[in-house]
């Protein structure tokens, strides 16, 4: 029931947005994440946006444990 | 195809290199302490995930990972089902609910035997198509189940909020909604378990927040991280929680950093305080936990569907010794029921930690049973 995807937002109209994830498109709500904008990647749970993915840090997660595994493996 | 690229959190070479490092932690730790670490996944979803990667079999001699109660179908009481399933007897209704709840059986029925037996259930990716269905229906009472944790109660608080705005009064919920704090605190307290360490939920903290989940690590010094969904994700958090108790730390870090903040999603956190309180709630195989569950409040009571009957289920029983609630409450494994695998299967459960998608009994049936 947790499980929420990213899904690309590719319209607005008023609360509902209309947004497409591997090909599909729905419509969601938008009432929990009104500052949402077209292009936005979002997580959709329960069928409402409940937060906007953050793509500066969805880049970055992987450097950040590349760098924890170096950090592990100067300890040897 | 927009979707965004969820493959960078599957890396095969990252991934062995992070298995790598959490194995040599958790040799420390095993060496240090003489037993194997004790990590709960509290989240249905990533029992899912560490299964489905096969993540259990990987550190079979290094971490015990234990599945915790976050499946918000298999915590739903045995009464609460029985009550659901009365619901749906009445004249007029039509129930709505996600499609996990249908075959969870009840004491003496299932919401797909009600609807095999001509009684309007409908189920439903949103409750938004709920609203829709009330306002095309006026002469039916429309009655959404809301079931779920703190990621599902802000959706239900806001579909109460357009009917208001669409003045829709043939819309309303039955409310099981659960809230992951105090049941956290019970299972720290129990004697039996000795958890070590936490994997958080990734999308329940979303919504709280970082910050909200800091109790944690500072009444119960426990280490813990917030984690998404993806191997690597799941491998992160594990890391970061061996790791803190080697050095002695007890901290909540975030391994989610894409999608959840410090503070939480505060649209959604107004829109439960706007709507729900905290009561008491019923959980499965557990029982009753004061300030566990979120009800609606004394001034939107006009959607509250348990006002609409005067139900009296009958007699709740768990006659079949199904052990979901042992299973939930982390001390059993599911291949410890005798149930499991043999009168208990995907295809005819006997409890709902076997039907749900993301219930721990349907997770070992398919990921980790060895021929």
């Amino acid at each position: 029931m947790c499980l929420a995807i990213p899904a690309k937002v590719i319209a607005i109209d008023g609360y509902l947005a209309e947004v497409e994830c591997f090909g599909n498109t729905r419509k969601v709500g938008l009432t929990l994440k009104p500052e949402t904008k077209i292009g936005d990647y979002v997580m959709v749970h329960a069928g409402f946006v409940i937060e906007i993915v953050d793509e500066k840090y969805a880049m970055e997660s992987q450097e950040l444990w590349k760098e924890m595994i170096k950090h592990e493996q100067h300890e040897d | 195809m927009s979707s965004m690229k969820t493959n960078v959190y599957r890396d095969p070479v990252l991934g062995k290199e992070l298995i790598q490092a959490i194995k040599k932690q958790a040799k420390i730790f095993q060496e240090k302490n003489g037993r194997k670490v004790n990590l709960m996944e509290v989240c249905g979803t990533h029992t899912v995930s560490v299964s489905k990667a096969g993540l259990r079999d990987v550190f079979r001699d290094d971490i015990e990972l234990i599945s915790g109660p976050g499946c918000p179908v298999c915590v739903t009481s045995h009464e609460d089902i029985d009550y659901m399933i009365e619901l749906a007897k009445q004249p007029e209704v039509i129930i709505c609910t996600f499609g996990d709840m249908m075959r969870v059986p009840g004491s003496h029925s299932s919401l797909a035997e009600e609807k095999a037996n001509g009684h309007d259930i409908r189920v439903l990716y949103s409750p938004l198509e709920a609203l829709d269905i009330a306002e095309e229906q006026p002469d039916k009472k429309v009655i959404f189940l809301a079931v779920g944790f703190e990621t599902t109660t802000p959706a239900i608080a806001a579909t109460i909020d357009m009917a208001e705005k669409r003045e829709i009064d043939n819309y309303y919920v039955f409310t099981v909604h659960k809230i992951c704090p105090p049941v956290v605190e019970l299972l720290f307290n129990d004697p039996k378990l000795k958890i070590d360490g936490l994997l958080l939920p990734g999308h329940v903290s979303a919504i709280v927040g970082r910050k909200a989940l800091d109790f944690i690590a500072t009444e119960f010094k426990v280490p813990s991280s917030i984690a998404g969904f993806e191997p690597l994700d799941v491998l992160a958090g594990m890391y970061d929680i061996i790791r803190m108790l080697n050095q002695g730390e007890a901290k909540v870090t975030n391994q989610y950093l894409r999608v959840v903040t410090e503070e939480g999603n505060k649209a959604a956190l107004d829109m439960i305080a706007k709507y729900f309180e905290a009561a008491s709630s019923n959980w499965r195989g557990i029982g009753s936990i004061e300030g566990s569950g979120l009800v609606l409040k004394p001034e939107y009571q006009k959607y509250d569907a348990r006002n609409l009957y005067d139900i009296t289920i009958p007699e709740s029983s768990n006659t079949r010794g199904c052990r979901c609630g042992e299973v939930l409450s982390g001390h059993i494994k599911p291949t410890d029921c005798g149930h499991f695998g043999r009168s208990c299967t995907p295809v005819s459960p006997v409890g709902p930690c076997m039907v749900s998608y993301e219930g721990t009994c349907a997770t070992y049936f398919k990921y980790e049973r060895k021929v």
